[in-house]
């Protein structure tokens, strides 16, 4: 449970966490230790169901790996809790008061989603520092951001942040000019600025050298607990990098869940190995 | 101090600022020597170089949404055409009884066409105040709605070029009707003074020209603090990645729409300035070409830099006049071979050569 680095950020005057807080519609709640609820989700492109009859529950700090052949609705269900398509039915709380149903992307955002997307993408021209300073969750209404100024723990932060990245002396390169890995890396950092409550990850070792693999399962691994991260990827091998011995992996298969458990559970599990294998 | 904090970083914005406060102190010294003095420069030169700043602001105006927002809009002139307007209003208001049927109040097109009072939307305009305040409010609650429509329905790229153009168009349209009460294909013209002192006077011609270079370098200076500041930031980021920007939590169509709000009305300002100089306003200002025209200015200078949209809109317009008075036959070929050279070998324009030099250095 991330109580306790809650209470001490509502303790430092400052701080963005708590500013963000009080941005957000209704208070998260998450006592029932349950961060996102999915239930009966579907929704159809001309006639094609990308997602059909989803039900997923996301523990609170958990780590979460998402697997599936192609098609089978990941980047759907993400567009779904970020608020990008709107679902034919069913119900997407986040906690047990916010209804992501009934919000747009900048207020899901807002509330603490953030979402890495499967190809990197940073803001090109605009510095490495800007693009952190840009994902702070600070001022987000247009006079605001006219007079909007970098505090001393902001300051801090973005310098943490970069050093956890590796990317301290690119600093003030434009992001445009960093290579493939290292995009991944920054938007991962924009990320982090986010301090989103809930993490929603899309392929992020697409293009990755194996010893970014590992830095990347680390870091992914270290943010849960504090944050829920939700991984969806097609690297089996980091998959189970991720999920260990007992976090756990859900099958998504034609727009809804076929198999969850431990990875080894799943590997095993007759429906998997079908729709994987074709037997 | 908080001035140069603005253009700091700004080699290009220093030395436009810096020819701008020269040509105001230089340009009425060098009018005001006798006309066989060999540094004499002619009323007539006075006025064209204010026009020329006008549309450099307006120019501006443009680069402010189309280099820092990605949005392409095709329908500028309208929103400078609007400033044009309310200012002609305003200077057909000072006419007074000296028109030629010599009413009291009418203007003489209004007259022409036997109406016997001024429409609604001419009270006021006697006040240059009133008048200064619609130059801005007019066109930037123009572009306010259509930016809230068109913006929150997530209109953009090509359509929203489109639809920009459709604006200007309809616009035009309008404007030619007679019964829509200004001037209709004539438009509003003959005017006599402004603020009391007679446009056809020399000192009133180099008083406008240095207004119009004091508007630019305002001008310059508001869109310098919107970009330098986070907000700017936030353009360049919706630019580039507009879904990355909406996922960190910025609505995106506010931001458009203040911009495109405050671009608007600083296109309003350069049309007010615009018409007092050349001395007419009429319905072909709203001509969709026009519009492309600036953009073609913008993208000869270099676009998001904003001073290159200043060099671009004065190095056309300038060529402009020098071929339609010497070569008047060959003028569109030539911008069109401008416009190729330009995109050939400086894809940054004219600004661009400026950056590879500060690369350089």
């Amino acid at each position: 449970m991330s109580r306790p680095s809650l209470l001490h950020e509502v303790r430092d005057k400052n701080t963005v966490f708590s500013f963000m807080q009080t941005q957000a519609s209704p208070a998260l709640n998450v006592d029932k230790q349950i961060l996102l609820y999915l239930e009966g989700l579907s929704v159809s492109f001309d006639g094609f169901k990308a997602i059909n009859n989803l039900n997923l529950y996301i523990g609170d700090g958990e780590l979460r790996c998402i697997i599936g052949p192609n098609g089978a609705g990941k980047t759907t269900m993400m567009d779904i809790i970020t608020g990008k398509t709107k679902p034919d039915s069913g119900s997407a709380w986040f906690g047990q008061t916010i209804n992501l149903l009934e919000m747009d992307e900048p207020a899901i955002a807002q509330a603490g989603i953030g979402r890495k997307f499967q190809k990197p993408t940073v803001f090109e021209f605009l510095s490495v520092r800007d693009n952190l300073v840009l994902s702070m969750p600070d001022e987000r209404s247009v006079f605001s951001l006219l007079k909007a100024r970098i505090s001393g723990e902001q300051q801090d932060r973005i310098d943490e942040v970069l050093s956890l990245i590796g990317l301290v002396e690119q600093q003030q390169l434009g992001a445009g000019s960093l290579s493939h890995g290292q995009k991944q890396w920054l938007e991962i950092g924009m990320l982090l600025m986010q301090r989103p409550r809930l993490l929603l990850v899309d392929e992020p070792v697409a293009g990755m050298t194996h010893q970014e693999m590992d830095r990347t399962a680390e870091l992914l691994i270290s943010l849960s607990g504090q944050h829920s991260v939700v991984v969806v990827e097609h690297d089996m091998d980091f998959v189970r990098q991720l999920a260990g011995k007992d976090r756990t992996v859900t099958v998504l298969h034609q727009g809804s869940v076929l198999a969850e458990g431990s990875m080894d559970q799943v590997q095993n599990n007759r429906k998997v190995i079908e729709v994987y294998l074709g037997e | 101090m908080l001035l140069w904090k603005l253009i700091k970083d700004d080699r290009g914005g220093q030395i436009l600022l810096a020819l701008l406060a020269i040509a105001i102190l230089l340009v009425p010294m060098l009018n005001a020597l006798p006309a066989d003095h060999a540094l004499h420069l002619p009323t007539y030169t006075v006025a064209l170089l204010g026009k020329y700043l006008t549309l450099a602001l307006l120019a501006l105006s443009v680069d402010l949404v189309w280099g820092y927002l990605g949005i392409l809009t095709l329908g500028h002139g309208a929103f400078f055409a609007l400033g044009g307007y309310v200012m002609g209003m305003y200077l057909m208001r000072q006419i007074g009884d000296r028109g030629v049927y010599g009413h009291p109040e009418l203007p003489d097109f209004m007259v022409f066409l036997n109406w016997d009072s001024l429409p609604w939307y001419w009270m006021g305009m006697d006040q240059f105040w009133f008048a200064a305040i619609m130059i801005m409010l007019v066109p930037g609650v123009l572009a306010f709605v259509f930016g809230a429509l068109a913006f929150r329905s997530r209109v953009s790229g090509v359509y929203l070029s489109i639809i920009t153009q459709a604006l200007t168009f309809a616009l035009m349209l309008a404007f030619f009707r007679n019964e829509m009460g200004f001037g209709g294909n004539n438009g509003l013209t003959d005017f006599k003074d402004i603020l009391g002192f007679s446009l056809q006077a020399r000192e009133t011609k180099v008083g406008l020209f240095v207004a119009s270079a004091v508007a630019l370098a305002i001008g310059y200076l508001i869109s310098r603090a919107v970009i330098q500041s986070r907000l700017g930031k936030v353009c360049v980021a919706v630019r580039d990645a507009e879904s990355r920007a909406r996922f960190l939590g910025y609505r995106v169509e506010n931001v458009k729409l203040w911009i495109f709000t405050l671009s608007a009305m600083i296109a309003g300002v350069a049309g007010a300035l615009y018409v007092p100089q050349v001395g007419i306003i009429n319905p072909n200002e709203f001509s969709p070409l026009n519009s492309i025209e600036i953009v073609v200015w913008v993208a000869v200078g270099g676009r998001a830099t904003l001073y290159g949209a200043v060099a671009g809109a004065l190095f056309i317009n300038y060529a402009k006049t020098w071929f339609t008075t010497e070569l008047p036959d060959v003028w569109l070929f030539a911008l069109g071979a401008i416009f190729v050279l330009v995109t050939l070998f400086l894809p940054k324009g004219i600004a661009g050569l400026f950056r590879r030099k500060e690369a350089n250095a």
